[in-house]
């Protein structure tokens, strides 16, 4: 018989409800259910006490110690909020504290803008984060057309976290795919400049990194010739950065089967047009995972700063965590659970978008 | 000189290239007229892609000259430039762009290198698309059409940019069987165009009814060319034979 009137079959009903949920996945074997149970039980133990001390036994009022001091209380909240100011500005005037609010604000509305699926003139709002942004953001922070300075050893907390990581994030990408192209190139001199910069930059840590910018690079240079100590340290993170950057990046274009290019090419297209329009716009997207690393490394290393003398978020709260005024059992992990709670939110943020860019930018392209 | 006075579409001399010390071309010599339609054959491995990869500059070649439409191909990129803008190419592998879609596959080179305005450029590629039969396809991305409609937007592509000379390498290798029909008669309809093709192929049926000439290569040398009656049917060289045995049943 000719197979004319095709016959459609449906999938076998899946079993759906809790309970057959979990017989299939946390009790499909013997050991499987005793994996289960033990790892649910040390959920229990980790998470409970967390939570009770968190919330249900803590302090959530009071203006000194002696209300964090009864015992068995948990968190100590009432000294977050007290130091709330300091923990998201430093030292920063507190009658400035307006220009920070309008910079973080404009760079939240962009970032926003950006992410948000569906608005309208994105091309525009990007290149007017990259030029512009900068410019007023630096006008804002550090004062001058009828602003009043304030100098950036003022500066701290996440403010100064933000600063950091973001010119951090914003450097290191353009300055990575500059040196991964480099490293690529036919060009010995490029090529051997590349590679040198890269290895340099990899093979020290960022803390001495940091030291060298903030203490010995002042004695090298003439006297009266000296950069802004914040300046110098933002300097040092981006160029540290751009080289992890390069690397990753170059994983993407390795990636690039050879076609790709040699049509290009065969169309007439230069190697600067070639990369930005073919080969950069799909390397970039199977790097999209690792990029998104760095990123949330960037943002995590900002602590490192407060080695050469700076207070970003975290050591905004552990100066505060010595402060006798507030000098209680609690209250040193009270700032710590806050201040890990402030990154997580933000590298949990840069996880969860990045995931979201590789599904929609895989949408079309489906092999 | 220009294209337009140019004696012939390609003009090869003395051609010689080598991958470290392995020599593939050897010393080549080869002229193919305007309009002329050269399929070129021969075992793997024998340099007939390599050949017509030299026509483009994909292959830089060490010793011999190579002239397309009058202009030589040096080491100077602004004539390798000028040669690709003239000269298309279709792959064995289509090698589309899989993050833009078919209309853009088709309209960036037209507009990134002739700067040819958006609208001017979609139109166009519509045409090409519609000459090789799949203009519903415009908005769909390469991932989605079967392996013959890719070879046929890959074709399209390259004619969006007008050239002069088109160059397939093995454009149905990579095809199923059911697909390599409508490749090959969408090539044989570009080729009643009077377009100069070149074309690196086993099919040898394409060969006989389309090639004004055809070209067997071995070892890096142009064994015999013939036009494809002499070619089939009286072939001078033993090699040439011996290959026809193999691929002919």
């Amino acid at each position: 018989m000719a197979p004319t009137a095709r016959q459609t079959t449906r999938p076998p009903v899946e079993r759906i409800g809790p309970i057959e949920w979990l017989r299939e996945n946390l009790f499909s074997t013997p050991f499987n259910a005793a994996l289960s149970v033990i790892a649910m039980a040390i959920i229990y133990i980790l998470v409970v006490p967390t939570f009770r001390w968190a919330f249900i036994d803590a302090v959530w009022a009071g203006d000194s110690r002696d209300a964090c001091l009864a015992v068995n209380t948990g968190a100590c909240w009432p000294f977050i909020e007290n130091r709330i100011g300091q923990i998201l500005y430093g030292f920063y005037d507190e009658a400035e504290r307006w220009r920070a609010n309008l910079t973080l604000f404009l760079l939240a509305a962009g970032i926003l803008w950006l992410t948000m699926p569906g608005m309208r003139g994105k091309p525009l709002v990007a290149v007017l984060l990259l030029t512009v942004f900068p410019l007023i953001a630096y006008v804002l922070l550090t004062g001058g057309f009828g602003l009043e300075i304030v100098p950036t050893y003022r500066w701290g907390g996440l403010l100064l976290t933000l600063v950091i990581a973001v010119t951090g994030i914003v450097l290191s990408l353009p300055l990575g795919i500059l040196l991964a192209l480099g490293r690529r190139s036919d060009l010995p001199a490029v090529r051997i400049a590349s590679v040198l910069f890269i290895e340099f930059w990899r093979g020290v840590p960022l803390v001495t990194v940091l030291f060298m910018a903030s203490y010995m690079l002042p004695l090298f240079l003439p006297q009266g010739m000296s950069a802004d100590k914040l300046l110098r340290a933002l300097i040092a993170v981006a160029l540290f950065n751009s080289a992890y950057m390069a690397e990753v990046v170059r994983g993407g274009l390795q990636a690039m089967p050879k076609g790709q290019t040699e049509a290009a090419t065969a169309l007439g297209l230069g190697y600067w047009q070639t990369h930005a329009l073919i080969i950069l716009p799909q390397a970039l997207r199977l790097a999209i995972p690792n990029i998104v690393s760095t990123f949330i490394g960037i943002f995590k290393d900002t602590t490192l700063v407060s080695i050469i003398g700076f207070f970003d978020l975290l050591g905004m709260i552990q100066a505060g965590t010595s402060d006798a005024h507030w000098s209680t059992p609690s209250t040193a992990f009270t700032g710590y659970l806050f201040a890990g709670a402030i990154f997580w939110i933000f590298c949990f943020s840069m996880s969860r978008y990045s995931r979201h860019m590789e599904r929609v930018l895989s949408a079309g392209e489906r092999r | 000189m220009n294209a337009e006075t140019a004696p012939h579409a390609v003009e090869i001399a003395g051609l010689s290239k080598w991958f470290k010390d392995f020599q593939v071309l050897k010393n080549i010599d080869l002229t193919v007229a305007h309009g002329e339609r050269l399929v070129i054959c021969g075992p793997s491995g024998s340099g007939k892609s390599t050949l017509i990869r030299c026509i483009n500059g994909l292959e830089l070649h060490q010793a011999g000259r190579v002239v397309v439409e009058g202009v030589e191909l040096t080491d100077d990129i602004a004539q390798v430039e000028a040669v690709r803008r003239d000269v298309g190419m279709v792959f064995q592998q289509f090698n589309l762009f899989p993050h833009l879609s078919v209309l853009d596959n088709c309209t960036l080179a037209p507009m990134w290198v002739k700067k040819v305005p958006r609208a001017q450029a979609e139109k166009a590629a519509m045409e090409f698309l519609e000459r090789v039969h799949i203009p519903e396809q415009a908005s769909k991305f390469p991932g989605q059409l079967s392996g013959g409609q890719q070879q046929r937007v890959a074709i399209a592509r390259a004619l969006c940019m007008n050239p002069r000379i088109m160059l397939f390498d093995e454009p149905t290798s990579a095809l199923d069987p059911e697909m390599i029909k409508e490749v090959l008669e969408t090539m044989v309809e570009l080729a009643e165009t009077g377009m100069t093709m070149m074309v690196v192929t086993h099919e040898m049926g394409f060969a006989r009814t389309v090639a004004n000439r055809v070209a067997f290569m071995d070892h890096g040398e142009i064994v015999e060319i013939a036009p494809p009656e002499v070619f089939f049917n009286n072939p001078k060289s033993d090699r040439t034979k011996e290959f026809l045995a193999q691929i002919i049943h």
